[in-house]
């Protein structure tokens, strides 16, 4: 039910840009439904909960870290999602008409959505790992909220400020929560607090566990993310910034409270962190002129106020706290939707320049009053009964230590904080109304730009009535918070919340808070005045600022020191540290295999050859040396993958040994004779010592190596399985179209991505989607396409050759492909085969003759060869076979199968034995052919296109360089 | 299963091949270090046959008997990067060409942005992507939506 509810929310987010694009603005209306339906679902499980029921969900997620989908309501977690809901659902409506005249809001209704699920998970899961994630995914979405408008700097800065301050503590609190359930062998956090760990560990992990609920609560000396988060639109801030976010550290603490209240240290931090929060927070808002702004700090006060109470972990305190939690939820997200239509209908929130508006909004006005006496803690309000009971909670704690051990001066100092904290709500209460609405001397009555419609004034008046109502229930409001408190071990049971209270310490705390706070607004002119003269201390912010330049120095100069931008010294320091951690490991093995010198005498042979070869090409400085060369090194290879036992190794590196050849020397005659020199060769011999040590490594591991192959290899059955499973002889093809086919079309695609790239670096704008043959007379000769070219440049002789050859090497070619199941061959040495015929044809007659050959763009070749690929693999899906499963078949034609003569039967078809897998094959073999006729024309027919316009290099004689090519953007 | 000796000369060959690869490799020129790659995989490839044991008959069935027969797996797999040495190395010459036609030469050279980054080292300034936190609450810079 919950988790469907999470997911119907993530799916409207999802869909809410194609909803925006139909409903326009009313998508929020539509959107306000999702948390509706699950508040009136919360309200449906009240009698279960209220009885002292929990409501459990379960799914596993990933059962091999014991990590599952829990999700619990107990009795806090149902009172904060009724929170997170009935709060979401309020602010959804009425962003309706806070956007009335902006183009269509998907993104917000979208992330304002999402948003709400990730809460109302944050709010019940079970999982510590599951809180986490929910906790981080509502930082992420705060801050996309946050950067609401990215081209302004205070929407990037502030989004910015709030993900890292918030993240930061997520990360201490994602060790803590592990250590946590580390210690505690569970990570359900019901289970932890129905047995807490205790230890050393323990109490560190409470404390990393407190930083991530500080900071994301917005509490010294985290605080100052959280008033820049008003950059963010009115009615996100009411939501995020005020009413669901930030109570979830306040959430954590309440929820650890019962278990970890006691452990070493939690206490002192909640206190001192909380108390001063609270003083600071008030401080700052009775100077702000910007209403929000004044909201905002009202906010990190009153969080400090929240977790100080929740924190301490006495019964008394802890029922405070927690109707606390609900009244601030109430009073704050009223008044920040009341600035929002403020600002709205008079065009401005600078209390400085708002006159006399309560007789042009008088029921906002009215409604603005009763939730600001909540929030300064009057009655009839549920402010003024959280206030009570917290205050209560407060004196306990200084007249008797109530179980925590508090001596007297700091109980009562504790308590003179939270008056003077008090007073001052009380002040910027007065100070929030008189600038809103309040008449001013001096200041032209403030004008209605657009009067609010009802339906934009409905939601605070709804919030407002709540925070009133409440005021009046105290009995059934005790009855649902008590066995809350009562679930704490420490302290003495509060009185309840009372309307009327009895006269003792908590009552005159009250009235001195009320009368000193009224005075402190009546004087206000003076305070400013006096605030005016305490000095500058350095702010939390002006220290996040200095770190934040500070890393960024630091990554400078480390990536100044570790990026020199010289592509060689990067390669040299990777093969260096290779070497070195592999001399360091060669060096502390004992047992090092037998060696023998080789299987046969052709090895050494052949081996001396390459090596030879491979020397003679390192210190080659002329191009055409280098290549041929290297074309020697690599024939020799295929020689010893033949010895070895490879044919079709061999095959396909004799083929591609030739394509390499041939597309080399495409692009040599473009090339100067010569290498590009080096300016500097100092650096030479310290090249040959990285070489040459990597070289010995090599060899060293080489020869290792063999000792490690004491296991039956993988492919002991590969004979048995290769006919039963692939129907094929040949066992390296069946491999490649079967066993491992999905290597084989990540190779497939890697070619077709190579060949994109060579014709897109020749073509730049993308190859021809169709092939222009050139308009040739039908008359015949050799070649038909060779007969543009100049006579100069023809040769009869090839000409010739290719003709004769050409039919041949496709039959070749398409030999190998369907013998290669059975045989050396397969896809790639045919599709090698035939590209190779290609390049004849191109090199006889020319980039018209190559069209001739084969009038179909490459790009389709590639293509097609893909899709048959792809086909064969999930094709037996289709007959309830697995991916990349094989079927054979065998075909007799009638007639064909052998020729009768006079001397004897010739076999001619006989029975043709057909596998699936031939049908990979070929896409291999199209893909190759693509690719090669790619080569052709981006190498071949491209760059003689280029030279006719004099785009091509033009190397100078006897050098290492060339003119460049004439510039293309001319 | 007899105990399995290594193949010193595929050895010293794989090593001999993987150095002159490197050497080219740490080089400038685009065209040399193509080379380099091209000889260094040549190495490792002739690496996969020292590894995949000693030397026999072709995999095939029916040509070679079971027990006779070399390696497939790695036959395979060293298949696959031929092929696709093939087409990096077409990829990179491609790439050395293009550089001939813009520069005349084919170097490659070092990175603009990382000496960007260490004239800004040199003058104690933070990156490019480096903002001061734009809002306040002194009241000069007030947070407006």
């Amino acid at each position: 039910m919950l988790m469907a509810l999470i997911a119907a929310h993530l799916g409207l987010a999802v869909c809410a840009p194609l909803l925006a694009r139909v409903l326009g603005q009313r998508t929020f209306l539509l959107a306000a439904l999702a948390p509706a339906t699950a508040f009136a679902m919360l309200v449906g499980l009240g009698p279960t909960v209220l009885s002292g029921g929990v409501v459990v969900e379960t799914l596993e997620w990933i059962p091999a870290l014991g990590v599952a989908l829990d999700f619990r309501i107990g009795l806090v977690q149902w009172l904060l999602s009724l929170v997170v809901t009935g709060i979401g659902a309020v602010v959804l409506a009425y962003c309706r008409w806070y956007f009335e005249a902006d183009p269509p809001q998907a993104r917000v209704v979208g992330l304002l959505t999402a948003f709400c699920a990730a809460m109302i998970g944050l709010v019940t899961a079970d999982d510590l790992v599951v809180v986490y994630v929910f906790w981080e995914a509502t930082t992420v979405f705060s801050y996309l909220l946050i950067g609401h408008d990215p081209t302004r700097r205070a929407n990037r800065s502030a989004a910015l400020t709030a993900l890292i301050v918030t993240t930061t503590g997520g990360l201490a609190m994602l060790v803590g929560l592990l250590a946590l359930g580390h210690a505690a062998g569970t990570y359900s956090l019901a289970a932890i607090v129905a047995a807490p760990p205790s230890g050393p560990v323990v109490a560190v992990a409470a404390l990393l566990v407190l930083v991530g609920a500080l900071s994301k609560s917005a509490l010294v000396p985290f605080h100052f993310w959280l008033p820049g988060a008003m950059a963010a639109p009115t009615p996100i801030s009411a939501y995020l910034h005020a009413a669901a976010m930030v109570k979830a550290g306040v959430y954590l603490v309440a929820v650890l409270a019962p278990a970890l209240a006691a452990s070493p240290g939690w206490r002192p931090a909640v206190w001192v962190l909380g108390a001063l929060t609270l003083f600071l927070g008030g401080w700052r808002a009775l100077r702000q002129d910007d209403l929000k702004l004044l909201l905002a700090y009202g906010t990190v006060s009153q969080l400090g106020l929240l977790v100080l109470l929740l924190g301490t972990g006495t019964r008394a305190a802890a029922l405070g706290g927690l109707a606390m939690v609900l009244a601030h939820a109430l009073f704050k997200a009223t008044l920040f939707l009341v600035v929002g239509v403020v600002d709205h209908s008079a065009g401005t929130r600078q209390l400085s320049q708002l006159s006399g508006l309560h007789r042009r909004l008088p029921v906002t006005a009215v409604v603005a009053a009763v939730a600001a006496a909540s929030m300064a803690g009057l009655p009839p309000t549920i402010g003024f009964m959280a206030k009570e009971a917290g205050l209560e909670g407060l004196t306990n704690l200084a007249l008797t230590g109530d179980g925590t051990g508090i001596a007297p001066v700091p109980g009562w100092a504790l308590v003179a904080v939270v008056v003077v904290g008090s007073a001052i709500t009380v002040a910027y209460s007065l100070r929030f109304w008189w600038g809103a609405f309040g008449p001013k001397p001096g200041v032209a009555p403030s004008g209605l730009a657009h009067p609010p419609s009802a339906g934009f004034a409905a939601g605070p008046v709804l919030l407002a009535l709540a925070s009133l109502a409440a005021g009046f229930v105290p009995g059934p409001l005790t009855a649902v918070l008590q066995p809350y408190a009562q679930t704490l071990a420490t302290g003495e049971e509060s009185h309840g919340l009372v309307l009327v209270p009895s006269p003792g310490a908590p009552l005159y705390a009250s009235l001195i808070a009320i009368v000193a706070g009224a005075v402190l607004f009546w004087q206000r002119e003076r305070i400013a005045a006096v605030q005016q003269t305490f000095p500058a201390v350095p702010a939390a912010a002006d220290l996040y600022r200095t770190t934040m330049r500070g890393l960024d120095r630091l990554a400078v100069e480390v990536t100044d020191r570790t990026q020199r931008g010289s592509l060689a010294s990067y390669v040299g320091t990777i093969l260096v540290v290779l070497t070195g951690a592999l001399a360091v490991t060669l060096a502390g093995i004992r047992d090092w295999p037998a060696v023998h010198l080789a299987d046969n005498a052709g090895q050494v042979m052949v081996g001396l050859l390459v090596v030879v070869a491979g020397f003679l090409v390192a210190t080659s400085r002329g191009r055409l040396r280098a290549l041929v060369l290297l074309g020697v090194a690599g024939y020799g290879t295929a020689v010893l993958f033949l010895l070895h036992g490879a044919p079709d190794l061999a095959l396909t590196q004799v083929l591609v040994e030739t394509v390499s050849l041939l597309v080399f020397l495409l692009v040599l005659r473009k090339l100067p004779k010569y290498f590009t020199e080096r300016p500097l060769t100092s650096g030479r011999w310290w090249r040959v010592l990285i070489s040459a040590a990597t070289g010995v490594a090599f060899t060293l591991v080489a020869v290792l190596m063999i000792g490690s192959r004491t296991a039956t290899p993988v492919s002991a059955p590969y004979p048995e399985v290769a006919k039963s499973f692939g129907y094929g002889n040949n066992i390296v093809n069946v491999v490649l179209v079967d066993t491992r086919a999905w290597d084989t079309i990540g190779e497939i695609a890697v070619l077709s991505i190579a060949a994109t790239g060579v014709a897109s670096l020749i073509f730049l704008r993308g190859r021809a989607s169709r092939v222009r043959r050139a308009d040739l007379d039908p008359l015949r000769g050799w070649l038909r396409g060779s007969r543009v070219l100049p006579p100069g440049e023809r040769s009869l002789m090839f000409e010739v050759v290719t003709r004769l050859l050409f039919p041949l090497m496709m039959i070749v070619s398409v030999y190998l492909l369907v013998a290669g199941h059975n045989l050396p061959g397969g896809g790639f040495a045919g599709g090698l085969v035939a590209g190779t015929a290609l390049l004849v044809r191109y090199l006889a007659g020319g980039g018209s003759e190559l069209d001739e050959a084969m009038p179909i763009p490459a790009g389709v070749l590639l293509g097609s060869g893909l899709v048959v690929s792809v086909l064969t693999a999930i094709t037996p899906l289709s007959v309830g076979g697995l991916i990349f499963q094989s079927y054979d078949v065998y075909l007799r034609v009638p007639g064909w199968e052998s020729l009768a003569t006079p001397w004897g039967s010739w076999t001619l078809l006989g029975d043709i034995h057909l596998v699936s897998s031939t049908a990979f094959d070929i896409g291999v073999y199209l893909v190759v052919l693509g690719m090669m006729l790619d080569l052709g024309r981006s190498l071949g027919s491209g760059i003689d296109v280029q030279a006719r316009d004099g785009l091509t290099p033009a190397p100078e004689p006897e050098s290492n360089r060339a003119i460049p090519g004439r510039r293309w953007d001319r | 299963m007899g105990p399995v000796t290594a193949n010193l000369t595929l050895a010293l060959v794989a090593g001999a091949l993987i150095a002159c690869g490197v050497y080219l490799i740490t080089e400038r020129s685009l065209s040399r270090i193509l080379i380099g790659v091209v000889l260094a995989s040549n190495g490792v490839n002739v690496l996969f046959l020292v590894a995949s044991g000693p030397a026999g008959g072709a995999p095939i069935i029916g040509l070679t008997p079971g027990p006779q027969m070399s390696d497939p797996l790695p036959q395979a797999m060293v298949l696959t990067a031929i092929v696709i040495t093939l087409s990096v190395a077409a990829f990179v010459m491609t790439m050395a060409y293009r550089s001939f036609q813009i520069n005349g030469d084919d170097e490659v050279a070092d990175d603009v942005e990382d000496a960007r980054i260490a004239e800004l080292a040199r003058a104690d300034l933070a990156s490019e992507s480096y903002e001061e936190m734009g809002f306040s609450d002194t009241g000069e810079d007030v947070v407006s939506e």
